[in-house]
């Protein structure tokens, strides 16, 4: 038997952009045990509610995280919208739509540059970062911002698409197809990946389901689990198809990323084959009075804003649940029993982003 | 740019930003804005940085980081606060949890705006960091290598 030793991870380290600690517990170059210390950039924004007017509260919303911004304000905005039974217009649920893939493929692509990078594949990290910044153009030509984009509100989205802009987005995202293809084909072939990755950090079916994963990560282990399938905004009009491979370990949590990105693609062409046309938003009038439960699907998982109102300007109660906290027990798990060399990339493949989940 | 002699090397850490900012620094770093062309590297260790980006406002649980980060990195040094948030606490200054910005636990010499901040202004900012931290240095090597 040999002795233990904790060996501390974090906050400041660099791996990951983001704070958290973990206490790993060591057998030698094994990890027997990982706890998980949280906090480091907790705001306490969901109390702001008492003090903003619920519309405005949209652009804190959207600052839960910086990386799947416009998805956590759709999302407000539809749980507010339930409640005072506003109807979105069409247009405005695609044009919604159209950017949370936008968002999804950035935060995809800068996801599998960050675990090339924690691989320590150099040029992989370099070519995907470069592929998200022309997502990135294309964002901030239709909305006017980067990573934060501002563009949705209670009732619809400030501003519109002109049909000639969607046109000219849909030929740009054909343009970069054969390079986001050649990219994953990287992940889906290369020696290095796979053997960095291929039965690392397993999960199984009955373990993901039990510990409560969501998106990629319940995803990579065969459950087939994705909001989108609930049709909200406009994927109940695009053919949605969530994609599941079987084997629970990080290559294929990484490969049903890098699957998403193409299936993203699909998606904004579909939708604007199929963009209707008239106004972007119903004009709001009076206060919410109620509570709702919105889900939607974040790049990371499964994403809910819980909403409760009585009738005035201010919310009684905001709560977010993120996919990244859900994420935590599976990664406890997953880090149980690996070498000490594996923790970084194993740590990635859940998606961190500890902005959500301390809010 | 005549007073880059050096490769100034860059350390980065996350009060308690969104991470609008965070990604936009790493997004410096890859090949459209490369801020390595000037020489800089980003590290993990705060005994070899010299500059400090520190993205985000100031928490109860973030300010002994802050601090013990920046107490580490050898002299001269210099803080770059990127981001509103880094500044006065931005849009989170009412927050329960917020101290207010950077300047709170360290000091700061240069302050980049934005929300989230743009790749060119934090590129900008740390060019701006450098001429100071290259002052800093001159004043170093008159008194004798002391910081006072």
């Amino acid at each position: 038997m040999s002795n233990r030793i904790v060996v501390p991870f974090g906050p400041q380290h660099p791996v990951l952009p983001e704070p958290i600690h973990l206490d790993l517990v060591l057998e030698d170059e094994r990890v027997v045990e990982a706890i998980p210390t949280i906090g480091y950039i907790h705001r306490g924004l969901e109390k702001l509610v008492e003090k903003r007017d619920f519309k405005d509260y949209v652009l804190i919303a959207e600052r839960i995280c910086g990386i799947c911004s416009f998805t956590h304000s759709v999302t407000y905005c539809n749980a507010i919208e339930q409640i005072m039974g506003i109807e979105v217009p069409p247009r405005a649920q695609f044009i919604r739509t159209i950017w949370m893939e936008y968002s999804r493929m950035h935060s995809h692509l800068l996801w599998l540059g960050l675990t090339a990078d924690a691989m320590g594949f150099e040029n992989l990290f370099m070519n995907a970062w470069r592929l998200r910044e022309e997502i990135l153009d294309d964002m901030e030509a239709t909305t006017g911002g980067r990573v934060i984009q501002g563009s949705s509100k209670v009732g619809g989205i400030r501003l519109d698409i002109p049909d000639e802009k969607l046109g000219e987005m849909v030929d740009h995202l054909k343009a970069i197809r054969p390079r986001l293809e050649e990219s994953n084909r990287i992940f889906t072939h290369d020696q290095t990946v796979r053997h960095r990755m291929r039965g690392l950090g397993v999960l199984t079916k009955e373990e993901a389901w039990d510990l409560g994963a969501v998106g990629p990560v319940a995803r990579g282990s065969g459950c087939d689990m994705d909001v989108r399938s609930s049709g909200y905004s406009a994927y109940g009009e695009l053919g949605f198809k969530p994609i599941t491979l079987p084997h629970g370990d990080c290559l294929d949590r990484c490969l049903v990323r890098s699957q998403e990105v193409l299936a993203a693609v699909d998606l904004v062409e579909r939708a604007v084959a199929k963009m209707p046309d008239g106004p972007i938003e119903e004009k709001v009038k009076g206060n919410p009075d109620g509570e709702c439960f919105a889900f939607t699907e974040q790049p990371r998982g499964e994403c809910m804003h819980y909403v409760k109102a009585n009738g005035t300007k201010n919310l009684v109660r905001h709560r977010v649940r993120t996919p990244t906290l859900t994420n935590i027990p599976p990664l406890v798990k997953m880090l149980a029993g690996i070498e000490l060399a594996d923790v970084p990339v194993v740590v990635l493949t859940i998606d961190p982003c500890i902005g959500c989940a301390e809010r | 740019m005549s007073y880059i002699t050096k490769s100034p090397w860059v350390i980065h850490y996350d009060g308690s930003s969104c991470n609008g900012c965070d990604i936009e620094v790493l997004a410096c770093l890859t090949p459209l804005y490369d801020l390595e062309r000037f020489g800089i590297v980003n590290t993990g260790n705060p005994k070899h940085a010299d500059v400090f980006l520190i993205t985000g406002g100031i928490n109860e649980q973030s300010r002994a980081v802050v601090k013990n980060t920046y107490d580490q990195m050898p002299d001269p040094k210099v803080v770059v606060a990127v981001g509103i948030c880094a500044a006065t606490g931005g849009v989170f200054r009412e927050c329960y949890n917020i101290m207010g910005g950077v300047n709170e636990v360290i000091p700061v010499d240069v302050y980049v705006p934005g929300c989230a901040a743009r790749p060119e202004s934090i590129i900008d900012g740390v060019v701006r960091a450098l001429g100071i931290l290259e002052e800093k240095r001159a004043k170093m090597a008159e008194n004798g290598g002391d910081k006072k």
